[in-house]
């Protein structure tokens, strides 16, 4: 119980901050929104089928339920994996220290964190997702549902790694390579902009050892509405595995004598 | 009755290429109600000894007894009844956040301790009031001068009245005026409350001022422990300096056995004598060199300082190692930046003072 408490209360002071800078919550959505205005249209006229995901209608409704979950997966990407430099500031003012010292459960320090950082996700989101519909994404309800319970998955497990690792490295300097060098190429390989399958097969081959493909492929797969095959089931395996592993680490350095 | 009880607390730290040994051994007790100085140069070990006794830095080897609860069995039994100013300076700050108001400070403290709202309400008023903080309530952290921010963060360390509160370094940084306010407020808490108050300083003017007794720890040991004036006992007298042409070495040998001289030591080519009355002892040094055709350049004569209290004690200056101000522009500037290229910095940007 205390957990929760604990979490909750963390939680609460983080939206306050978060509320007093909001900033912050529009700089993240920007980004996905631009690449639906600038770049979805260039999607819209690539022949039929090329597309996964679509049932062959072509156009702007396959185009957007193609592009739409990928950009969704984009912002809890990258929106996850920069949350640690607050906890670097936060380390930097003392405040991490002075919860370490307080009876606050340790592991709540992290999850109270991370859940603003899902609620701030699942905000943006649904921008993100009226303003698809407003260029012509027309998608299941239940597939927009499942949708969230896949970025919410990541963001968890990316959110709780970020600030685990920043919290290890204690600083922005050495924080933003790392992050940028192992984001981009993962993104790269998930085919979020453009399907993998329009790549040559060495690189469809190494797109595999990304677990955000996974996810995608599931996410678009729901937005068709195919619920229930292979490609969905996969995809939920890697996102729950990927947040449990990645919480159980990043709990790990929470609760250290000496983080 | 003892609050701190501590054995053999040490704390190794390695890294690729060392070891270091930060704490070699550290055997304390604090009684209930004393208010106690840990007093050394940076790096003597004040800090991590502070970490261990705090929960937030594990003992390589040793045991504690801190306020009732031990320190390796029962971490969260010692959380809940200490409180900890962390300092303000370095690599970290003193635990308060730029953008937080006073208030939500003081009630967001009182949340962690489970204190129930109305309560809190109380106390963060009564604390606004005891640490003269009155009218700054609703004011963002940010805005606060360097001596209300820290007063605020002693408040912190207060909102669930611990019997025991650790203070690292609570007046480094402040100017004078806010010192000795400071000292007045910690003297109230012992006073008024009845708390035990362990802090660390490197001004020995500040042990002094304060605590009943002081350790004074060096290279990870307490090299001495007493009240302010059995110290200052040990390392009382008048220092004369003396520049020599030449021959440093033999005037050193001997003076060394000069009755008047207590201590030499030869510091940038000059050499430091600590005797029991410089005026009495001057005549007695200038005829033994003479004596020996010992030619001076120079000779002064002075009343023991801060430096000499720690040369005489720890074999170390204070000079070298002045505390850093309170600095974090440079990282929040980074922060802001990454912030506006799409990344989502929570709280951040905004420099203090």
């Amino acid at each position: 119980m205390s957990f929760i408490h604990d979490t909750w209360f963390i939680f609460r002071r983080q939206v306050r901050l978060i509320l007093r800078n909001p900033a912050f919550l529009t700089i993240g959505l920007l980004q996905p929104i631009l690449y639906l205005v600038l770049f979805g249209p260039l999607l819209t006229n690539l022949p039929a089928g090329s597309l996964s995901g679509g049932s062959g209608t072509g156009g702007a409704a396959q185009a957007y339920r193609f592009f739409v979950p990928g950009l969704l997966i984009q912002l809890a990407l990258f929106g996850s994996t920069f949350v640690g430099f607050a906890i670097i500031s936060d380390w930097r003012s003392g405040v991490i220290e002075r919860y370490r010292v307080t009876p606050v459960s340790r592991v709540s320090i992290l999850a109270g964190r991370v859940l603003r950082d899902v609620a701030m996700l699942i905000v943006q989101s649904i921008v993100l997702i009226l303003a698809g519909l407003a260029f012509g994404l027309r998608a299941p309800l239940p597939a927009v549902l499942m949708g969230f319970v896949y970025i919410v998955l990541v963001a968890i497990g990316l959110a709780s790694v970020s600030y685990a690792v920043a919290l290890l490295l204690k600083s922005e300097d050495s924080f933003a390579p790392l992050i940028n060098s192992v984001i981009v190429p993962l993104v790269l390989l998930s085919g979020i902009m453009l399907p993998l399958t329009l790549g040559p097969g060495w690189l469809q081959g190494i797109a595999r050892i990304s677990p955000f493909r996974y996810i995608i492929d599931a996410m678009r797969e729901a937005y068709a509405g195919h619920y229930f095959d292979t490609i969905v089931v996969e995809g939920l395996a890697v996102s729950v595995g990927l947040a449990a592993v990645f919480m159980w680490l990043g709990s790990r350095v929470f609760v250290r004598e000496n983080a | 009755m003892a609050i701190i009880e501590a054995s053999g607390l040490t704390r190794t730290f390695k890294s690729r290429k060392r070891t270091v040994h930060a704490v070699r051994g550290v055997d304390l007790t604090v009684g209930d109600g004393e208010i106690v100085g840990f007093l050394g140069p940076n790096g003597a070990g004040k800090t991590t000894t502070l970490r261990m006794l705090t929960t937030l830095l594990r003992p390589t080897s040793g045991t504690a007894v801190v306020a009732g609860a031990d320190l390796l069995r029962d971490p969260l039994g010692v959380r809940k009844r200490i409180g900890y100013v962390p300092q303000a300076i370095g690599q970290t700050q003193g635990g308060t956040s730029d953008m937080c108001l006073v208030i939500e400070e003081l009630l967001d403290q009182a949340e962690a301790y489970r204190i129930d709202r109305a309560e809190a309400v109380g106390r963060a008023a009564q604390l606004v009031k005891q640490l003269d903080l009155g009218g700054l309530d609703q004011r963002l952290v940010k805005t606060l001068s360097g001596g209300q921010r820290r007063r605020l963060e002693i408040a912190l360390g207060l909102v669930h009245q611990p019997p025991l509160v650790f203070l690292d370094e609570p007046t480094t940084g402040l100017d004078p005026q806010s010192r000795s306010n400071m000292w007045e407020h910690i003297r109230a808490l012992r006073g008024d409350l009845g708390t035990t108050v362990f802090l660390t300083t490197h001004y020995l003017d500040e042990a002094d001022a304060l605590c009943d007794r002081v350790f004074i720890i060096d290279h990870g040991v307490i090299a001495a422990t007493g009240t302010p004036d059995e110290l200052k006992r040990q390392v009382s007298g008048d220092v004369v300096t003396l520049r020599l042409n030449g021959a440093t070495e033999a005037a050193r040998s001997l003076l060394a056995v000069q009755p008047v001289v207590r201590e030499v030591s030869v510091a940038d080519e000059e050499l430091r004598l600590t005797v029991e009355t410089g005026e009495e002892a001057l005549p007695v040094l200038l005829r033994v060199l003479d004596g020996a055709g010992i030619t001076m350049s120079a000779i002064s004569l002075s009343r023991p300082t801060l430096d000499d209290v720690f040369l005489t004690l720890t074999g170390r200056s204070l000079r070298d190692d002045s505390p850093g101000g309170r600095d974090a522009g440079g990282a929040d500037g980074a922060a802001a930046e990454l912030a506006g290229a799409g990344a989502s910095a929570g709280v951040g940007a905004g420099s203090k003072e």
